[in-house]
């Protein structure tokens, strides 16, 4: 049987990993190679790195920091921020990435997924979502680090996404990031429900309970957080062991 | 010298990263010289099968493959690399390298495919080559997988190991000089550094 997984997120600018609320008002914390290697030694199922100003300025992705984590860490780990081409997908693949987490780029040009999907495999495309709940059951989805409401309903576009060859959606609500009072159930669970590919929760993660809730309740397939673990609240351990005994499968 | 296939699909680097680490001499090639010069054969890959199977063309690498591999230079096939050793995949309906009789099939649509995670591999066949490849390794441990198509060999007695994802399917299989996984043991942290190690010992 496959495991749930628990990813811990890695959330860059300038070379550094920080942690913000809500998109905005973002705390240092440290060094990305070191808090990959630690978090593969802790038994972190994947990783994920994002470069969270690379749209909104206008740059590229950190090569530099994915190389040197490819060469650190032995579990897989996506790469997203910034990424417009297939040209820039294949960088990020070529310096250790194993799969890329479009956003942005491809909301703006769709085409962007099946040209990935179709070079590298649907596995290698991840979908970066960022929704923020506009009404009762309405989630739109937010580009640009999370600053333009696009109008389009979050539904819609992971289901749009999902036909045009991504194999993962990267769920995040912004609404309760970095909040730390639980994932955002509704949302996962909406999305889960309407489309056939794995579904990473992200988003809120503060105690350990929020994890069972968004296997159980969410159906979410891996859970990320950021915080809880950069800050030491919570280790992965800590975590996989209260799901084990709670009957959800993880790797211990 | 381990030769890991470069073929412009996947990440290279991790494979190469992990034998790095184990002090082990290899390189990523895809010169026909290097290989056959190479005293032993990876081929990695994550990517389409008709992808790769058109860029080991366009490289004109399958002829060499498929000699080196017939003329029994050890090779170990990873995710689509062990896809590839087959008669045929579904995806993209494409003809493989065929030292493999069998096919690539997909998983079924009620299931999320890609499988995208850890999972069991349970071993199969318990002879002493399949011990020492397992050597330290606990029992029915998880490998990372990720994979929308899995393979089936005609003869069943080549599949060593099994993994549990909407139907049995085999996730490792040896036949005379091939071993091939279907899932990474470059991705799958200790375990999987082990089981390459162990690779590189029985070779």
């Amino acid at each position: 049987m496959i495991t749930k997984r628990i990813i811990p997120c890695l959330d860059m600018t300038e070379g550094k990993v920080v942690k913000g609320i809500q998109f905005v008002n973002f705390r240092d914390a440290g060094d990305p190679v070191v808090l990959a290697k630690q978090y593969d030694k802790q038994g972190a199922d994947e990783l994920v790195f994002l470069d969270i100003t690379a749209t909104t300025e206008n740059r590229n992705i950190l090569l530099d920091v994915v190389r040197r984590t490819a060469q650190n860490v032995s579990i897989p780990f996506s790469v997203g921020g910034g990424i417009r081409s297939v040209e820039d997908m294949k960088l990020v693949l070529k310096n250790g990435a194993d799969k890329v987490a479009v956003n942005t780029g491809a909301f703006n040009n769709p085409k962007l997924i099946t040209d990935c999907a179709n070079y590298f495999g649907c596995q290698c495309v991840v979908l970066s979502l960022d929704a923020r709940q506009i009404k009762k059951n309405r989630w739109n989805v937010f580009i640009n680090g999370g600053k333009t409401d696009t109008g389009v309903s979050a539904v819609e576009w992971a289901k749009k996404a999902v036909s045009l060859g991504v194999g993962e959606i990267l769920l995040t609500s912004i609404d309760t990031d970095g909040m730390k009072k639980g994932f955002d159930i509704e949302l996962t669970k909406i999305i889960s429900k309407n489309v056939n590919v794995s579904i990473i929760a992200s988003g809120g993660a503060g105690k350990i309970e929020d994890f069972y809730e968004v296997f159980k309740k969410g159906r979410a397939d891996a859970a990320l957080a950021a915080s809880l673990f950069h800050f030491g609240d919570l280790t992965i351990k800590q975590v996989k062991n209260y799901l084990k005994d709670k009957n959800i499968p993880v790797r211990i | 010298m381990i030769v890991i296939i470069d073929y412009g699909l996947g990440n290279l680097g991790s494979v190469k990263n992990t034998l790095d680490k184990l002090g082990v001499d290899s390189m990523t090639s895809k010169s026909i010289d290097d290989i056959k010069k190479s005293d032993a054969i990876i081929l990695p890959g994550v990517g389409s099968a008709k992808q790769g199977m058109k860029n080991l063309k366009n490289r004109k690498l399958d002829n060499v493959l498929i000699k080196e591999v017939k003329n029994g230079k050890p090779f170990l096939g990873i995710c689509l690399g062990m896809q590839l050793l087959f008669s045929t995949s579904e995806e993209g309906n494409v003809k493989c390298l065929d030292v493999v009789e069998g096919k690539v099939k997909m998983f079924s649509s009620k299931l999320k495919v890609p499988q995208i995670g850890w999972n069991r591999v349970k071993i199969k066949n318990e002879e002493l080559r399949v011990k020492n490849l397992f050597n330290k390794i606990p029992k029915n441990n998880s490998f990372y997988f990720v994979n929308s198509y899995y393979c089936q060999p005609e003869d069943k007695s080549i599949i060593v190991g099994k993994t549990e994802y909407g139907v049995n399917f085999c996730s490792i299989l040896i036949k005379d000089n091939i071993t091939a996984t279907q899932f990474h043991p470059e991705k799958s942290g200790q375990v999987g550094r082990q089981f390459i190690k162990n690779w590189i010992k029985i070779i």
